[in-house]
């Protein structure tokens, strides 16, 4: 035990009902350290977190602080002691004005005043910092997209000046460039001595960031203290997981040329967004849209799926034209959209998982209206089985699952659902690498068997490694399409990013 | 280890207790356990009755009253579960049944009913009260007004249309065959309790046992993402204030045979009763969740309410009193709830 421990954690337990979240959990933040947490969906991640932020109490166990044992009864004891937190899942008050939030529970003021200009002034100089000074502090954060709303969570953590910064899962929502610039504000932190715990399921990102890692499995410690850079892959993937990987993604077969077309998009256009966007997909290939967040990637998808309504184009399934701006047309049509955010746009958070996942195939489980419960149940569970979700159990509300096991519920409903064209988005945003492989055999298999696949994703290497082609769209326009293996990863950034990296 | 063993005993003595609390809490959450406290309730208030008024509460044609005066709301407080387990509400309830009972009173329809078959009457109130939902749900979905406006707006209208068509008068009803219908007994259960009873298992029946159920579920508890799964949520939002329309307008038929008359002033209030029955019963008002079950006996403990109080002479002033008492303790205990499995 050096002495320079900031914090140390031992024999932490909590639990739900019905779930034991975190079964005994130690290990310990060294000061001006990058400490990273690695675990699978549902190993108590996030509930570590919340535990030493003070949102949720541990059940047993000890938290020391600087040496001291402590317990932070809620949050702003946790903020007030310098520990600050950025979690998975937003916690952003919209409404709000981003500078509201950024000192939402710490407001500069005198003598009961809050000091408004001042609140403003600092968050613009925190979102400069950030590399978004387009952000305007004035804005209600509500109408910002997901990426902005995460940035403003990270100045939120900024602006409280905390000794231990606590971030979850940040990269999921970002881009490589704004990955880039929090990477150097992390390094600043280290350099000044504040301790920073890092989440994420990028193993590139841990080897890149962090000083240490340690490794959660089934709410235990199963190693601590390993030296980020040094430990290989696979043994990192056989503790999260306790078994071995071979191949992350599946192998490919060769597209049939003969194959029909079954989706083409000709001309299609935004308002604002995007514009003259062309593109084929033929039965049994995937195609990957790449570009920054933000680019347009999503708005085309959603526009092909009628959820927007365009400005221009036209958009055909199996030849026939759909009616412009209408989700029922696209589904009659055989059209599924997986959404980008599984909170707002994919979850129904208090229902049964199964619920969720029928949702969109109810009719095919239904005679004369009334459906049957027990064949959508069994079904459910098979997908929810291959998809490892956790813990297991159809009935379990969604609400209480972990992030990434949330994400697979949405996208078990479009796999179950069967679509002639599939428009997925962000499919694996906070997926396990296991579950992540397991989830691109599904989609290669749907692909074999004749769907037309679009992929959206901010990672390039799943991109590259998924798709047959691949499409790389900057600021709404389509900039390259062509086969996935004659492109690498260096090449789609460039990309991406000309122009852009001022 | 060792220094642990000291910590540890503090934190069990203070983590007992709310593992206790969570025990309680889960099966107050689960929907047998919430359906037990009203009925609790129920059994309570019943109690309350016998002690207080003796042989006059515990009396067959008693009970048989409280069940015919629970059954007219009762079929409003169904269709109101369907909106609001669907994200809406409905304040123009009560100003429906009055219109569609005078609708169907005028002395054109009776007349009518006379000279063919009294059902003509019970189709005029159907038709007016599912023509009224349809508005209600047009305005709400594709004009984009605010639920509560649209229908505070309709609120106001139909109950001056009522007042125009009858002008302001009470309508007798003078059809032999429909009030013979509406006043038997099937197997000595009045044919109103018989009709609730029948809506009520059709409901329970349309709520969780098929599409149209569940998709009100999704509609309710996230709309856009109900929209994303396919779902077309304004049609649907549309079907269900149609819906509730509709149940007014048979709470109309009801009324009128209950009453003998058709008026501009039936139906005060059925708004403030159906949604806080609805509540009660534990159909989260925020939309996304709610039981049929819970309506029907969140009727059944404001109508044995109405009642004991009447028998022991208390004031309708009272008995509001006491309702809104009710309506609070239910929804803080439900926010307490949603807040536990929410956390
Ligand atoms: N509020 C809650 N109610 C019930 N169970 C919960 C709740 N929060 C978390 N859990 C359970 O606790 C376990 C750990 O979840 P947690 O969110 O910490 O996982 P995680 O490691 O962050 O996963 P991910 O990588 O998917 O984000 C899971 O089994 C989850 O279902
Ligand atoms: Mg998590």
């Amino acid at each position: 035990m050096t002495a320079a421990a900031l914090l140390s954690v031992r024999g932490v337990v909590k639990r739900f009902p019905g779930v034991t979240a975190l079964g005994g959990v130690d290990f310990e933040v060294r000061a001006g350290e990058v400490h990273c947490l690695l675990g699978q969906n549902g190993a108590g991640k996030s509930t570590l977190i919340k535990v030493l932020s003070g949102a949720h109490r541990p059940d047993e166990g000890e938290i020391r602080w600087r040496g001291e044992v402590v317990e932070f009864g809620n949050p702003t004891a946790a903020m007030r002691s310098g520990v600050a937190a950025i979690y998975q899942e937003l916690d952003l008050v919209s409404g709000l004005s981003v500078a509201d939030n950024v000192f939402l529970g710490h407001e500069l003021s005198k003598a009961g005043f809050t000091k408004r200009a001042d609140a403003r002034r600092r968050t613009r100089a925190l979102l400069r910092r950030l590399g978004h000074p387009e952000i305007s502090p004035d804005r209600d954060v509500g109408r910002l997209s997901v990426a902005h709303q995460q940035i403003v969570s990270m100045a939120r953590a900024l602006s409280l000046d905390g000794q231990l910064l606590i971030m979850d899962e940040p990269s999921a929502v970002l881009d490589p460039d704004e990955v880039r610039v929090l990477f150097g504000i992390i390094r600043e932190l280290t350099a000044q001595g504040v301790a920073v715990i890092y989440i994420s399921h990028r193993l590139a990102e841990i080897r890149e960031i962090g000083d240490r890692v340690t490794v959660l499995k089934d709410g235990r410690t199963v190693a601590t203290g390993l030296d980020a850079r040094e430990v290989k892959t696979a043994d990192l993937i056989a503790l999260m997981t306790g078994r071995v990987l071979e191949n992350v993604y599946p192998r490919r077969k060769p597209v049939d040329p003969a194959a029909p077309v079954v989706l083409q998009v000709r001309g299609l256009a935004d308002e604002d967004r995007f514009r003259e966007v062309d593109f084929t997909v033929h039965a049994g290939e995937v195609v990957g849209l790449a570009g920054l967040v933000g680019s347009g990637r999503s708005e085309i998808l959603e526009t092909v799926y009628g959820a927007r309504k365009a400005a221009g184009g036209t958009v055909e399934v199996d030849g026939r034209r759909l009616r412009r701006g209408s989700v029922g047309a696209a589904v009659r049509a055989g059209m599924g959209l997986c959404p980008e955010e599984r909170k707002s746009q994919g979850l129904l958070l208090d229902q049964a998982v199964y619920r969720n996942i029928t949702v969109s195939s109810m009719s095919s489980f239904a005679r004369f209206g009334f459906l049957d419960d027990r064949a959508e149940r069994a079904r459910a569970a098979t997908l929810t089985e291959s998809l490892d979700v956790r813990p297991a159990g159809v009935e379990r509300v969604v609400r209480g699952l972990s992030g990434g096991n949330q994400q697979k519920v949405v996208l078990a409903r479009w796999l179950l659902r069967e679509c002639r064209v599939l428009l997925l988005d962000e499919p694996t945003r906070g997926v396990d690498v296991g579950a992540r492989s397991e989830i691109y055999e599904l989609i290669r298999a749907l692909a074999d068997s004749g769907v037309a696949v679009v992929v959206v994703s901010s990672d390039v290497e799943e991109v590259l490694g998924l798709a047959d082609r691949v499409l790389v769209v900057r600021e709404g326009r389509v900039v390259h399409d062509g086969p996935a293996d004659e492109i690498d990863e260096s090449r789609v950034l460039d990309l991406v990013m000309e122009g852009h990296a001022a | 280890m060792s220094e642990d063993t000291a910590a540890v005993p503090a934190q069990q003595v203070k983590s007992a207790p709310a593992k206790k609390e969570s025990g309680i809490s889960a099966l107050l959450g689960s929907p047998a356990g919430r359906n037990t406290g009203l009925v609790v309730a129920l059994v309570l208030l019943c109690l309350g009755g016998v002690v207080t008024a003796g042989d006059r509460f515990a009396d067959v044609d008693n009970v048989l009253t409280i069940l015919r005066l629970a059954a007219v709301i009762g079929v409003v407080s169904v269709g109101m579960t369907f909106v609001i387990t669907g994200g809406g509400i409905d304040l123009s309830v009560g100003a429906i049944v009055a219109l569609s009972s005078v609708w169907a009173t005028t002395l054109a329809t009776q007349g009518i009913a006379n000279d063919s078959h009294w059902i003509v009457m019970v189709f005029t109130a159907l038709l007016v009260g599912g023509a009224c939902g349809l508005v209600n749900g047009a305005l709400i979905a594709y004009g984009r007004v605010v639920a509560f406006i649209a229908t505070l707006a309709s609120l106001a209208a139909a109950r001056g249309l009522a007042e125009i068509i009858s002008n302001r008068k009470t309508q007798i009803v003078n059809v032999p065959g429909f009030t013979a219908f509406f006043d038997a007994s099937v197997l000595g259960v009045p044919v109103l309790v018989v009709i609730f009873a029948l809506v009520a298992a059709g409901g329970w029946v349309l709520l969780n046992r098929t599409t149209f159920g569940r998709r009100t579920f999704a509609v309710g508890g996230n709309p856009e993402a109900a929209r994303l799964a396919g779902i077309d949520v304004r049609r649907h939002t549309v079907m269900l204030y149609t819906l509730l329309g509709l149940c007014c307008g048979l709470a109309a038929v009801m009324l009128i045979a209950r009453t003998t008359t058709g008026s501009a002033t039936h139906g005060g209030l059925y708004e403030l009763d159906a949604i806080a029955a609805v509540v009660i019963g534990g159909t989260l008002l925020s939309g996304g969740r709610g039981t049929i079950a819970g309506t029907v006996f969140g009727v059944l403990i404001f109508t044995t309410l109405s009642n004991v109080f009447t028998l022991n002479n208390l004031s309708i002033s009272a008995q509001a009193v006491a309702k809104g008492a009710i309506i609070v303790v239910a929804v803080l205990l439900q926010q307490r709830l949603a807040r536990r499995s929410g956390a």
